[in-house]
């Protein structure tokens, strides 16, 4: 018997293809870099602005990241371990800042204190736009930890306070080094944000030499940098994490962690998610509000408001269902034929997506303008740069879902006549739809969202809701920009009700 | 001397009722075991008295101290009170050293020796020191739970059903290996259960609890062949329930008549007997003059199960001429060794061995 070709064979060729597409921008930080030669990229990469912006980078992290995981951590414990009045409502207040992008936090701050500028404004934009990405895994890491090892740890003579210092914040690290990580890279990969309060990191540097050299050697050799600090910071968080095990030993459920008494300090401790709730989410709400009733009806540019909409669902539609399609394949194979060159070709989709916008358009455009002009500029580019940059969240998504549809039932289809290919369409993925439905959309919303790469990649003149918000903010025409601002928190409310609906649905409540 | 006393403690959660009134002394050096049906507030009365939670009323003392008095309480970390929790749960993040020395002071001298002893005195292999808690298997993960607590020489040991993720072989080996322990290290020890089997074997003293309340209280034989009340015996072994005329020390039932444990007690009332106090001796066919003075039976099933099967009886009541005898009520089952079992539709004979216990009126 002849051995045909298998369609796990097409899958795995498929998932490589794109797992090698995904090597992309960083073949193109190696290719630059040799090409420039050894001398204009030392000269380029060893002088004095190259510092500062390190320096700007490594102080913006190292104040931002310990803030935010003692403000996250203390929310969490206030939210899921005290008798805190209103802690349910407290924790859908503290994910809620999530559905109000960067730089439109910068943007209500910036029009609140006009004057706000450089670290301490960046580390406090920073903190309360990105403190979520942490207290949604330590909240629901907290909820899933067995409270009889706390109990076993006060029978041995531990109070309070050293119990959650050696037992529980232990249990935490993991949570704690993920959450971390992902404020980390958005650090790098942000670019509104710092704009507009006005403060440089590597991110705004690139974008600005873009604008003004295109790609000449300086930005890349700074999106090289850039690299190399994404991933630096993928070491460190391997590095601190390790690779212990924190989940529960034994069976059985778990029973109910019982709440702390707060007593007489409920009140001070009230405090601490009140003033967040108002910086994170007042403010935002307060500016944008102050603008739409100064703007009036004017504001409403109904055509050009409805044209950046069409064009921004569009964009979105069509990312997501390129991101979702092309991460299908890996997903299938890590689920039904796990193995470790399957490992290597999924890391391949994880560090992609753990670039900065930047980088991945500034690949695109040189990869675009030397080796394939036709496509410079084009949309099919711009949704490549999607694709690259949303590839983990589709694989995420994708991979869970398709973990729950049993292997059986493709292997009934197959004895029922399908073709292997027929059977997985027809069983699997017909389960896996709504886990499907749920990748897209999170791709989506990321994408209506998206700055960086749109700015730098669309053909002139794309309207989407971000850079249609941008220019009008970059023209200080805040009252115009109010109603761009609105809609993408609009769009942004189901993906964060997705995300807390999925935390808790992990902790199994 | 008593170690831990109980008075009067009352927990209720909302409208449910937890624990009502619970008295129970707890000897020095003795096994205590809590045994009842899951939700009769047995762990709730050993979280309770550990400290994790509060009681609504009532007074805990431990050796003269008191650690709670209604609301008022000493808080779980100064109790000194070791505790064992149903999986373990060992610190996942800690290796096996660690887990058994977390109590100890970390500028202990000898505190390594002290840790190796430990696992000498749970028989943990030293090998496993560096273990994580994922890669030991139950048994070995309760042992060192059981070696962690004991670290700190507690007065007292709770162990909250510490055996009940275990298989069945495994779960007597460890029983009587803690009940070993805890014996060489003179530590008194209260254990909650849900299994009576579990309970009569490893306590000194028994303590049922039901609805929230403390059915009885003693010894396990005692407890076991003279129960408070018929939902007590049920709960802790199978019973044949008769109703009996007794005078002088004997019952009149339909087993004939049977010796009971209340020589004082006269007229009607129910006795009980263990199904093991009752033997049955095939009889032949033929009906013959001893008839009067035995009791006879038909076997009507017999339910194979292994060393010791159940065999369903229905009693022969002799009606005037002693050759026709009819089947009457509902069948015993009673406990037959396997070895004789009698067929089914065979007669027997019955016979009770020792005492009937007969319940208060």
């Amino acid at each position: 018997m002849r051995r045909g070709l298998r369609p796990g064979d097409l899958v795995s060729g498929i998932a490589a293809l794109v797992a090698l597409f995904a090597l992309l921008p960083v073949g193109f930080v190696i290719w630059i870099t040799i090409q420039t030669g050894w001398e204009t990229a030392t000269a380029l990469v060893f002088r004095p602005r190259v510092g500062e912006l390190l320096v700007n980078t490594v102080l913006l992290e190292a104040c931002t990241i310990p803030l935010t995981i003692i403000l996250a951590v203390a929310l969490a414990w206030l939210t899921e371990r005290t008798d805190l009045p209103g802690a349910r409502i407290w924790s859908w207040l503290a994910v809620a800042p999530l559905a109000v992008p960067a730089f439109v936090h910068s943007y209500a701050w910036v029009s609140l204190a006009p004057g706000l500028h450089g670290l301490f404004a960046g580390v406090l934009v920073s903190v309360i736009a990105y403190f979520p990405f942490l207290y949604l895994p330590v909240s629901a890491q907290l909820r899933r930890l067995d409270p009889a090892i706390e109990d076993a740890a006060t029978s041995l003579g531990l109070g309070p306070w050293a119990v959650f210092r050696r037992v529980v914040l232990p249990q935490l690290r993991l949570a704690i080094c993920g959450g971390s990580l992902l404020i980390g890279l958005h650090l790098l990969a942000e670019y509104g944000l710092f704009v507009m309060i006005r403060f440089d990191t590597f991110t705004t540097a690139i974008v600005d030499q873009f604008q003004s050299a295109y790609n000449g050697p300086a930005a890349n050799m700074l999106a090289g940098v850039l690299v190399v600090c994404c991933l630096f910071l993928l070491g460190l968080e391997i590095l601190i994490r390790g690779n212990e095990r924190y989940a529960r030993v034994g069976s059985g459920a778990a029973r109910m962690a019982i709440k702390r008494r707060l007593g007489p300090a409920t009140w001070l401790c009230l405090l601490l998610p009140a003033v967040t709730t108002a910086l994170a989410l007042g403010v935002p709400f307060v500016t944008l509000t102050r603008w739409l009733v100064a703007g009036g009806a004017e504001i409403w540019r109904w055509p050009a408001i409805s044209a950046a909409l069409v064009q921004t669902f569009a964009l979105a539609l069509a990312g997501a269902a390129l991101t979702t399609l092309a991460a299908a394949p890996m997903a299938w194979l890590s689920v039904r034929a796990p193995g470790r060159l399957q490992r290597i070709l999924e890391g391949c989709y994880y560090y992609v997506g753990s670039l900065p916008g930047v980088v991945i358009a500034l690949a695109l455009v040189t990869v675009t303008v030397r080796v394939a002009l036709p496509l410079y500029q084009t949309f099919a580019t711009v949704l490549m740069a999607y694709m690259l940059m949303f590839l983990p969240r589709a694989l995420i998504g994708l991979r869970t879902s398709i973990a729950q549809a049993p292997v059986e039932l493709e292997r009934v289809a197959m004895a029922l006549g399908r073709t292997p290919f027929q059977a997985v369409c027809q069983t699997t993925m017909r389960l896996a739809a709504p886990g499907v439905a749920a990748s897209m959309a999170l791709v989506g919303l990321g994408i209506t969202t998206e700055l960086t790469a749109t700015l730098m990649l669309a053909p002139n003149g794309t309207r989407t809701l971000a850079t249609e918000f941008w220019s009008l903010t970059s023209e200080i025409d805040y009252a115009a920009a109010a109603p761009y601002a609105l809609m993408m928190v609009l769009w942004s409310l189901p993906l964060t009700v997705m995300l807390y609906a999925q935390s808790k649905r992990a902790a199994g409540r | 001397m008593i170690l831990l006393g109980v008075q009067d403690v009352s927990k209720r959660y909302g409208p449910v009722v937890a624990l009502d009134r619970i008295d129970l002394s707890v000897p020095a050096g003795s096994r205590t075991v809590i045994v009842g049906p899951s939700g009769s507030g047995k762990t709730t009365l050993l979280r309770i008295i550990a400290g994790f939670e509060v009681p609504d009323a009532g007074r805990i003392t431990l050796d003269g101290e008191v650690l709670a008095d209604g609301p008022h309480v000493v808080p779980a970390h100064r109790r000194g009170i070791g505790f064992v929790p149903q999986d373990g749960a060992l610190f996942p993040h800690l290796s096996v050293a660690r887990n058994i020395g977390f109590g100890l002071d970390r500028a202990m001298p000898g505190r390594d020796a002290r840790i190796l002893d430990l696992m000498d005195m749970v028989e943990l292999d030293r090998k496993m020191l560096d273990r994580r808690p994922h890669e030991l298997s139950g048994g070995q993960q309760q042992r060192v739970a059981l070696a962690r607590a004991l670290a700190r020489k507690p007065r007292l040991m709770l162990l909250d059903e510490p055996f009940s993720a275990l298989d069945a072989g495994l779960r007597e080996t460890m029983r009587k290996a803690v009940a070993k322990v805890l014996q060489a290290a003179g530590i008194t020890a209260i254990l909650v259960t849900h299994d009576q089997a579990e309970a009569l074997s490893f306590a000194d003293q028994v303590a049922v609890l039901r609805d929230s309340r403390l059915a009885q209280v003693g010894a396990p034989q005692d407890i076991y062949r003279h129960p408070a009340d018929r939902k007590t015996a049920e709960f802790l072994g199978d019973t044949i329930v008769l109703s009996a005329d007794l005078r002088d020390g004997w019952a009149e039932c339909r087993l004939g008549r049977v010796a009971v444990d209340a020589p004082a007690r006269r007229g009607k009332a129910e006795i009980m007997l263990r199904p093991e106090q009752v033997q049955l001796v095939q009889a032949g066919p033929e009906v013959g003059e001893a008839e009067a003075h035995g009791c006879y039976g038909q076997v009507t099933d017999v339910e194979f199960a292994g060393a010791v099967c159940m065999v369903a009886v229905s009693l022969l009541i002799p009606s005037g001429a002693a050759a026709n005898a009819a089947m009457s009520g509902a069948p015993l089952m009673i406990r037959s060794l396997s070895n004789d079992l009698p067929p089914v539709g065979s007669r027997v004979r019955i016979t009770v061995t020792g005492k009937a216990h007969v319940f208060e009126a």
